[in-house]
């Protein structure tokens, strides 16, 4: 059968020493992130870029920045138990239950509990991936220009629809991605655009410096504003395994967190945000005691940690199997490739095999990894939940350096990195998201492209995009979205949602 | 008359949107336009600005009818000696050396924090360099000099 021989494949290539080794790496980075504050997967994986290129082999490459990518959920339900602080955005869910599990001296189970949950889901959503890999690529292939139009604007209206706070905004962040994504030579004129008559600019601006500026150098600035110290509740985890009741409790809430992270993660822009979302909610909706919810309950834990790493990995499949990346950590992922030669798209299931089905298959590798290397090591996570920012930001300033300016040995990229860093800020200030504008500038050249070419085939007429079939189905689905976040219900609910993330 | 109030934060951001979008228009004015069927290089960035522009003066209308959440505390102590870190590195990483370099680029960076004391940031910046050079130069092998031409090396 082709699904067994593929996944053979897969695994013999990610269970070579070095890849391993690379997965590793990964998940344990990823883990560190997630734990340390002030520093996320995407600033991460944005430094990590320049880095993999000397790794040369791009499988590891990849390998190693998707399990800093899962590896950083796991850090981040850690902290979001332990502190009541979710390291990353997907584990603000977490933090509610979790966090209340902790304060009852059931700390351990709660950690269990994220971890069994995030490994279950992470082994059905490769599953997922591998099945659903082929039929979508074959389907992408009969793509055309038009067809990668409408996708890209489903992709970018989604970013939209799952930004925090003012949609306007967050559609403003859209566009103004897209014009900085231009910036560079016209492919097809040759002519050269915004680059304020700068030679150093002519290719475009560097994604990896316009990444570490917007979501690293900001990101310290924020968090320089006002220092506090994070203080650990718990200085001592023990108990970690869950009780017989408690599995009993957990395992449905696990399958349905599962189901829902992994639609929802393929969802463009969804990711593992959503999902864990829309889990606490069915949880909250289906259990006999919804009074427990939000003083500890494990069904809130079990739900939205399975449902969010579920989510992460199924977000893998719009990039690798159209070349879509659906957010700003895929988008790293997309450049990773790039940076290796490869193309992303329909064609790198076919001609790069071994790449294709060995980063699905580390993907669950790397879950295992988690979950038999984090319960042990719970308590040297402890103990870095105490170190203090200012000892970070330094650490952080000196590897965004060396890494930008190793890509092209270029002083340019790391004015980029500066502009983009108090250009990131202000963002922030006026309270805009650089989710969607990283997305935005990674599609940019691309939806312009493909926009271009779909005019040309059409002949000048613009109806193409709404008379072929694929075309029209995508455009819909992306009208539906754009008119769901604009009713005045869903409107309200989001910003409940929200509301109760930042809190 | 009732004076108008608009909200710092949404105004800021408005006008941040139109100026964006102006300067992206004027630059494309100046690029071939190309027709619909043959877009030239300065069509798709037009029209784009002009939805900024039209963005921008949306969120600044809204500014005038809601009060929004101020900007708080800025963090210029930060701005000072961050934004300049990778700048510095970036000069000087041929001429001073891998080596001096990151360590200035780490110490001034390590100030940017109130909490730093000067003892504390030295000790953090011998490490972070000592590090660094373990895991690029000699780990990754990246092809820089440990000390420059301008140290007399």
């Amino acid at each position: 059968m082709e699904l067994i021989d593929n996944l053979i494949l897969g695994f013999t290539t990610a269970s070579t020493l070095w890849n391993l080794l690379f997965c590793l790496i990964g998940v344990l980075l990823g883990t560190l992130i997630g734990v340390l504050p002030g520093i996320g997967a995407t600033a991460t994986i944005a430094m990590l870029l320049p880095i993999t290129f000397q790794i040369g082999d791009p499988v590891s490459a990849l390998i190693m920045l998707a399990g800093v990518y899962y590896g950083a959920q796991y850090g981040g339900s850690t902290t979001a138990i332990l502190i009541n602080m979710p390291g990353e955005s997907s584990s603000a869910v977490t933090a509610i239950d979790g966090y209340q599990m902790a304060r009852n001296g059931r700390a351990g189970a709660a950690l269990a509990t994220a971890a069994i949950g995030s490994f279950f889901a992470g082994t059905v959503s490769t599953f997922l991936i591998a099945l659903f890999a082929i039929p979508l690529t074959a389907i992408a292939l009969k793509f055309g220009a038009a067809e990668f139009v409408s996708l890209m604007v489903v992709g970018l209206i989604s970013s939209i629809a799952l930004a925090h706070g003012s949609v306007i905004k967050a559609m403003g962040m859209v566009v103004l991605g897209l014009l900085l994504g231009l910036v560079g030579t016209d492919v097809i004129s040759g002519a050269p655009r915004f680059n304020l008559g700068i030679r150093e600019y002519a290719d475009g601006l560097n994604f990896v410096a316009v990444a570490v500026g917007v979501f690293g150098i900001a990101e310290i600035l924020r968090n320089l504003e006002n220092e506090h110290d994070r203080s650990v509740l718990i200085k001592k985890v023990h108990g970690l395994m869950p009780t017989r009741e408690d599995f009993r409790r957990m395992a449905a809430p696990i399958l349905r967190g599962t189901a829902l992270g992994s639609v929802l993660g393929i969802l463009p822009g969804a990711g593992a945000i959503l999902g864990s979302f829309a889990s606490y909610t069915v949880e909250k909706r289906m259990s006999a005691h919804p009074e427990e919810f939000g003083k500890g309950a494990i069904e809130g834990v079990a739900g939205p940690e399975s449902a969010n790493n579920a989510g992460a990995q199924t977000s893998f499949i719009p990039m690798l199997t159209l070349g879509i990346p659906t957010n700003p950590v895929m988008a790293l992922m997309a450049g990773a490739m790039i940076i290796q030669g490869i193309v992303p798209g329909p064609n790198v299931a076919t001609e790069q095999p071994s790449l294709f089905w060995g980063i699905i298959a580390s993907m669950w590798i790397g879950n295992l990894l988690l979950i038999v290397l984090n319960l042990p090591l719970i308590g040297l996570w402890v103990k870095l939940l105490t170190v203090p920012y200012y000892i970070l930001f330094p650490i952080i300033m000196a590897f965004c350096s060396i890494g930008v300016y190793s890509v092209n040995s270029n002083v340019y990229d790391l004015y980029v990195v500066a502009f983009f860093g108090i250009f990131g800020y202000a963002l922030m200030k006026m309270r805009c998201e650089p989710a969607p504008l990283l997305l935005g500038f990674v599609l940019g050249p691309l939806l312009e492209e493909n926009l271009r070419r779909a005019m040309i085939l059409s002949k000048g007429d613009p109806t193409t995009f709404i008379t072929r079939p694929i075309s029209a189905t995508l455009l819909v689905l992306a009208a539906a979205v754009l008119v769901i976040v604009f009713l005045p219900a869903v409107k309200k609910k989001r910003a409940e949602v929200f509301v109760e993330e930042s809190a | 008359m009732k004076s108008i109030r608009i909200d710092s934060t949404n105004g800021l951001c408005g006008a941040f949107f139109i100026a964006c979008g102006l300067f992206f228009a004027y630059q494309s004015w100046i690029l071939d336009m190309g027709t619909a069927l043959r877009m030239g290089p300065g069509y798709f960035p037009l029209l784009l600005a002009a939805v900024l522009v039209l963005l921008g003066i949306f969120v600044l209308v809204q500014a005038t009818r809601v009060q929004g959440e101020p900007i708080g505390p800025l963090a210029w102590r930060g701005m000072l000696l961050i934004l300049p870190a990778p700048i510095f590195f970036g000069l000087t990483v041929r001429g001073l050396g891998f080596v001096p370099a990151i360590f200035i680029t780490a110490f001034t960076a390590s100030f940017a924090s109130v909490r730093m004391k000067p003892l504390a940031a030295l000790t953090l910046s011998v490490g972070v360099t000592f590090f660094s050079y373990l895991v690029f130069s000699k780990g990754l092998n990246l092809p820089f000099r440990p000390f420059g031409p301008w140290l007399g090396f």
